[in-house]
């Protein structure tokens, strides 16, 4: 029971990572009051991110500095609805953000747009290969958005964040150097590539002798001095090679701090907490639209009622299905019957790679930058004939490195000893001699990758933590292992002293140890039927109106991409209906 | 091993051994600044936070196989990882304080499924040493630090590969201890491990200097300068 009651808002926003920051800037200049509560502490680039101080691979790198602690968040894994589900202890294969500006601090900046058959995934297999090659219990939805519908609002993401990148192809023209196989975009990016490291030529000069397609990876590392729409500005990125999981120090990498923030502070009307955690969604007695949200404020050891008229779950993929679950908005998921719709349709990345090791290169690793680097899309969703090859999905294939870290970014020839003489002979004489080919594609949801409550364990607020049921897949592992065969092929063909393979294989189980992807995404996915979809395709709950839940939670089968560009897009696409259906007429718009 | 142009030599190192070793030396680079520091406490003399005798002989012994002193560049020794480990055990990795630690615990789980002991890191380093040394005793005949050295590379291999009968609770302590190894090698020298930045100095990374706007796309150029730490340290 809340202990206090604040005065009302207009809009209360769930997390203040990426999607809140920019729900709140757009609502703020609708002139609405607005509070974002963040679970979190605040973060600033400076001091928290500050020369010298984020240079600290233990700190940020190996003991998770930025990252949810799983003491006071976590939520409970198992490979099956036989197992018994036990807890994520220990982070390791996804990192969730803590913290204003959430993951927005500490991701890559690899910042993608889906393709347009990924948006009707469904319906292109059906049209194009027919229904008969969805493996049963795999369960394909369409977004209910397309690619054309989008592109306005992944164009305004992109200019706020500030990406560098080529663009491959501009309205219908194809553009030399830009990736042939992206949807038609409205303009280039807002800033050039970044500049490339040796390694990426080398793999870029590879593909293009086999008749690929080489383009620069598309950038949240600013290439250059840039001013944002929100008057925010950003500096040329310094390849510090301190960049996946740690704060930039060099207002280089986009952030919500970096990008929006400061901006949204100045308004009047907006405000924010920090150390708040949300802890539930209130409904109103006709269960038809939430009242506002009662949250742990850990600044004074009180729970707070906050009623809101609008409430944005903006708390990331995977808190947001568990904060839907524990408010009991939108009928629960049963693997078993398939039926319900919140926890429906969990799933994550498939990556794979091949390192090659070469004794006279040098690649000075440490200068290295989160999202630079050269791909190919030739084997991505579009390319890829399913009927033939007896998998649906693809990847994007890529090269570049984001830092010589040595705890963690040590990369050894194979058959080296994991320690004694020969692994330090080994790290003498192999450091910075290595590059990697990636693989980054996408995974199917099926009847039982899903997320529910689970039935023992409990948070330290005495609520049941979030079960995940998940393993790989034998689409999903084909489709890696054929992009291994790709790989391997340009791979040889760069005459390697030594080189070794990393990719699912059959019978892979999912281990939540090593580090995968924070690329989790569905459970409260979007589309046109409120049968199979827990929000519809503007992002507003079907059963509560004035819920709105923003995300990588959307997803209804992840992507061949990284998913935070069309997160972002995802967010200014509700806006638009949220400011010239909704705020005027609240209602279910669906 | 190759010598780069435009780079120290990584033959040059003093060869550290044991415990008694105050302070790296360098040849040919020797930094002024590093001789003029005080040279800290010798390893046998070090205050230690959380490891009583016991486990500390044998972290140290431990260590000292895990990355060893011979051959090219330094051990974990000179450089001063059991340092480091006693601190990560006296401190929040230690106490596994970010972690969820609440029952039941399931410790024989599939490992698919991730860290599940009841036990804390350093519970865990507290219950295993003991364990370990019976084993080592009924097995290869004497506690670890008093075995050869190509014993107890054997005994290590025997952790590592699950063949010590070790409770469920304790079956990530080889692979913590390893870890732990590797990062007080080559983490900021201000944990207590690489110390003199030596481990950095070896395979050449260059620590905190962060800005390297010039530098991607040169074909194999060899980045000059060496390394810096977190407290503006240079080696
Ligand atoms: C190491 C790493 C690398 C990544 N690299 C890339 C990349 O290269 N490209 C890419 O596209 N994506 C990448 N991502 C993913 C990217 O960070 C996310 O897609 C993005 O940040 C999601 O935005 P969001 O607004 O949904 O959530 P977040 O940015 O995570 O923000 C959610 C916020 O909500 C807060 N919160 C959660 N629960 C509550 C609650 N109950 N009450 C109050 N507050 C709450 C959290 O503390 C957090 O601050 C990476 C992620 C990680 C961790
Ligand atoms: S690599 Fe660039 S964008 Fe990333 S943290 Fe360093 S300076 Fe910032």
């Amino acid at each position: 029971m809340a202990t206090r009651t604040d005065p009302k808002k207009d809009v209360v926003i769930i997390g203040l990572g990426w999607t809140g920051a920019i729900m709140g800037m757009e609502l703020a200049g609708e002139g609405l009051e607005i509070l974002a509560l963040e679970r979190g502490e605040d973060r600033n680039t400076v001091p928290d991110f500050q020369y010298p101080n984020t240079f600290d691979e233990l700190k940020y790198g190996v003991r998770y500095g930025l990252m949810q602690k799983p003491v006071n968040s976590t939520l409970t894994v198992r490979h099956n609805t036989q197992e018994t589900a036990l807890p994520y202890r220990q982070l390791g294969s996804f990192l969730p953000g803590d913290g204003v500006g959430g993951a927005g601090v500490h991701w890559n900046g690899q910042t993608w747009r889906p393709q347009a058959v990924e948006y009707r995934l469904r319906s292109y297999v059906e049209e194009t290969f027919g229904a008969d090659i969805i493996p049963e219990d795999m369960q394909l939805q369409d977004w209910g958005v397309t690619a054309e519908e989008m592109e306005p609002f992944l164009t305004k993401f992109e200019s706020v964040a500030g990406i560098a990148g080529k663009a491959g192809n501009i309205n219908g023209q194809i553009q030399e150097g830009g990736n042939p196989f992206e949807a038609p975009r409205s303009a280039d990016y807002p800033m050039p590539p970044l500049k490339n490291t040796w390694d990426s030529e080398l793999f870029a000069d590879a593909a293009r002798k086999m008749g690929y397609h080489p383009f620069p990876r598309p950038s949240a590392n600013a290439s250059m001095q840039y001013v944002n729409d929100y008057g925010m500005q950003l500096g040329p990125c310094n390849y510090c090679g301190f960049c996946e999981r740690f704060g930039c120090n060099n207002y280089s990498k986009s952030s919500p701090q970096v990008c929006i923030l400061d901006a949204l502070k100045r308004k009047p009307n907006f405000s924010y907490k920090t150390k708040c955690e949300v802890l539930k969604i209130e409904k109103a007695a006709d269960g038809k639209t939430a009242t506002g949200v009662t949250y742990f404020d850990d600044n004074t050891g009180e729970e707070v009622f906050q009623p809101a008229d609008l409430v944005l779950v903006c708390a990331y993929s995977l808190h947001n299905v568990h904060l839907l679950l524990l408010s009991e908005i939108g009928q629960p998921y049963n693997p078993d019957t398939g039926e319900g719709v919140v926890g429906r349709n969990y799933s994550y990345q498939m990556t794979g790679g091949t390192g090659l090791w070469f004794k006279d290169k040098v690649f000075n690793p440490f200068v290295g930058t989160g999202a630079g680097g050269m791909t190919i899309d030739d084997f991505s969703m579009s390319q890829i004939d399913f009927g033939k090859e007896g998998f649906i999905g693809g990847s994007y294939i890529t090269c570049g490195h984001t830092g010589g870290r040595p705890i963690q970014q040590m990369s050894l020839p194979p058959g080296t000893p994991g320690w004694g003489a020969g692994w330090k002979a080994a790290v003498g004489e192999w450091y910075g001699h290595n590059l990697s080919i990636g693989s980054h594609g996408s995974n199917m949801a099926y009847r039982d990758t899903c997320l529910d409550l689970d039935p023992t364990y409990k948070d330290r607020h005495g609520r049941p933590l979030m079960r995940m049921t998940f393993n790989w897949k034998d689409n999903d592992i084909k489709m890696t292992q054929f992009m291994k065969a790709r790989i391997e092929e340009i791979a040889k063909s760069m005459n390697p002293d030594a080189m070794a393979s990393g990719y699912k294989g059959d019978g892979a189980q999912y281990d939540v140890r090593p580090y995968q992807s924070t690329h989790n995404v569905g459970g409260a996915i979007m589309g046109i039927d409120p049968k199979t979809s827990a929000i519809n395709r503007h992002l507003q709950t079907w059963d509560c109106h004035n819920v709105w839940v923003m995300g990588a939670s959307a997803f209804p089968q992840n992507l061949q991409y990284n998913p935070t560009g069309a997160v972002g897009g995802l967010a200014y696409w509700a806006l638009e209906a949220l400011r010239k259906d909704y705020l005027p007429n609240p209602r279910p718009l669906m | 091993m190759r010598d780069m142009p435009g780079r120290p030599s990584r033959r040059g190192f003093l060869k550290g051994s044991a415990a008694g070793v105050a302070i790296a030396s360098f040849a040919g680079t020797a930094s002024a600044q590093a001789q003029e520091k005080e040279a800290p406490p010798p390893l046998d003399q070090y205050e230690r936070v959380y490891l009583n005798d016991a486990e500390w002989a044998f972290v140290m012994a431990a260590c000292a196989r895990l990355i060893p002193s011979d051959g090219d560049g330094p051990g974990a020794i000179e450089c001063r990882v059991p340092v480091f480990i006693d601190r990560q055990l006296a401190g929040d990795f230690g106490k596994a304080s970010d972690w969820y630690m609440q029952g039941p615990f399931d410790p024989a789980a599939t490992p698919t499924l991730g860290f599940q002991s009841p036990l804390t890191p350093a519970e865990i380093y507290r219950k295993a040493i003991p364990a370990f040394q019976d084993w080592c005793n009924k097995t290869h005949g004497g506690s670890f630090e008093a075995l050869e050295p190509a014993k107890q590379d054997a005994a290590l291999t025997s952790l590592q590969k699950g063949e010590v009968p070790l409770d469920p609770e304790l079956r990530d302590f080889f692979s913590f201890l390893l870890a732990n190894t590797k990062e007080g090698y080559f983490a900021d020298p201000g944990y207590g491990g690489n110390h003199g930045m030596q481990a950095w100095v070896y395979i050449g990374f260059p620590g905190a200097r962060g800005a390297f706007t010039s530098w991607p796309g040169r074909e194999n150029a060899q980045y000059p300068l060496g390394p810096v730490a977190i407290n503006g340290e240079r080696a």
